[in-house]
């Protein structure tokens, strides 16, 4: 049986690891607001260049830019975003292993593949395995910027304007709620018929310079805004996951405490229960000698 | 009463890809677009241009003129809105007038001492501009 001595030390530990917890929680949710804020801000953004880049390809020739094109190669880049840190409950290994998955599933044709990892936990997750990692982007969630999702976009566009990549798929986490993430896959590259625009698409355009000029242009941009979009959504996301996480360990120590606390009331009452009757079996034998 | 009216305002949407700096009714806004600076009144044609560097500057239904200065993007005209996507807009208030005084500065000192590369040069040049329209745009204060 512990001692009375053991068990306020535990307490004591539990305690201490709860302040933590608590600590963590609440810098998780400060900078959950922020991040929330920022991906409501940068979505009119990308929905606008949706909007436009929709309205634009039904009057261009689709054919000519080469981010459009299909090829028939099978090489495959997989973007696979995590965090830069753990402590974020399955936040990490969920995304790594829907990434794996996918991998194994292209793995049975005669398919290359290659991984252009972000985040610090995704790159050590993917050291030590058989793939072949093409670009490695780390520890830079905490300055997280537009340049970051250019950055990563122009790279992807670059690979695939040369011809060292047929198809670039991005993993990342979608961010639905403080409580909740999704895991998703989309297909970036070769960009996929875009939806038709909505409601009344005026006929007679007029373009400066030309339509073609302008699609080159917007093109690859989409493709860094989506990117950026995608790293704002698994930051906004991880601080969620980080948040819960944190917020169910300080429950957890919580209820550890009022348990130990039980024990240690127990175990108190019993020592006095059983001085007392020392105490009292003492009395009566000096009674009864006497 | 046979023809449609023509709108006398459009609602202005300045984007970028941090955040959504202006969504206003305004009467006329000027921008500059690939090919000089244009100016737009209600009921345009379609259009669509890519933007360079320069000051934006839009005029509300009340009748002030706000401005601002836009870094490359696009603009997509239709009758009765104006989109405007550029990569960094500031509003003239919003501008750091010290620190684009010290862009310029550094922009200046550089293309001082450049040699031959032409890439440095375009690219010390486009900041040169960029300080300079900030400038311009920040005296503009309300």
């Amino acid at each position: 049986m512990a001692t009375l001595q053991d068990i306020r030390r535990r307490i004591r530990s539990v305690q201490g690891t709860q302040k933590i917890t608590r600590a963590m929680k609440l810098v998780a949710a400060a900078k959950l607001r922020r991040a929330q804020e920022r991906i409501l801000a940068a979505r009119p953004y990308s929905n606008k260049m949706d909007a436009v880049l929709a309205s634009l390809a039904l009057r261009a020739d689709r054919s000519a830019h080469p981010l459009l094109v299909h090829r028939a190669g099978n090489r495959k880049v997989l973007v696979v975003i995590a965090a830069d840190r753990g402590l974020c409950g399955a936040f990490n290994s969920n995304i790594l292993r829907r990434s794996l998955e996918w991998l194994r599933q292209q793995g049975e044709a005669e398919v290359a593949l290659t991984l252009v990892v972000v985040g610090r936990k995704t790159s050590d997750f993917y050291r030590r395995r058989p793939v072949t990692v093409r670009a490695a982007y780390v520890n830079f969630f905490d300055r997280l910027a537009y340049e970051h999702g250019a950055e990563i976009g122009q790279e992807l566009v670059r690979a695939y304007a040369e011809d060292s990549a047929d198809e670039v798929h991005l993993c990342y986490n979608e961010f639905k709620s403080a409580a909740t993430q999704r895991v998703t896959v989309v297909k970036l590259l070769p960009i996929e018929p875009l939806p038709e625009p909505e409601g009344e698409v005026p006929v007679d355009f007029l373009y400066e310079p030309s339509a073609a000029v302008i699609l080159n242009r917007l093109l690859p941009k989409h493709i860094e805004v989506q990117i950026y979009r995608a790293l704002l959504e698994s930051l906004a996301a991880e601080y969620g996951a980080r948040m819960t996480a944190m917020d169910n360990a300080t429950k957890n120590a919580g209820e550890m405490i009022e348990v130990l606390t039980i024990a240690f009331n127990k175990a108190r009452q019993e020592r006095i229960t059983k001085e007392l009757l020392e105490v009292v079996a003492g009395a009566e034998a000096l009674r009864a000698s006497g | 009463m046979a023809t449609a009216e023509i709108p006398r305002t459009f609602l202005l949407e300045v984007v970028t890809p941090q955040r959504l700096v202006v969504s206003e009714e305004a009467e006329e806004v000027i921008a500059p677009g690939a090919e000089g600076y244009f100016g737009v009144l209600g009921g345009h044609l379609p259009f669509m241009t890519t933007l360079k560097f320069g000051e934006l500057t839009y005029r509300r239904t009340r009748g002030e003129e706000r401005h601002l200065a836009v870094s490359w993007g696009y603009a997509e005209v239709l009758p009765t809105r104006v989109t405007i996507l550029a990569e960094a807009a500031e509003r003239a208030e919003e501008i750091d007038s010290a620190r684009a005084e010290a862009a310029r500065d550094r922009s200046v000192a550089r293309l001082g001492k450049l040699g031959d590369s032409t890439v440095d040069f375009v690219r010390a040049q486009e900041a040169l501009m960029r300080a300079l329209t900030r400038l311009e745009v920040a005296v503009k204060k309300r």
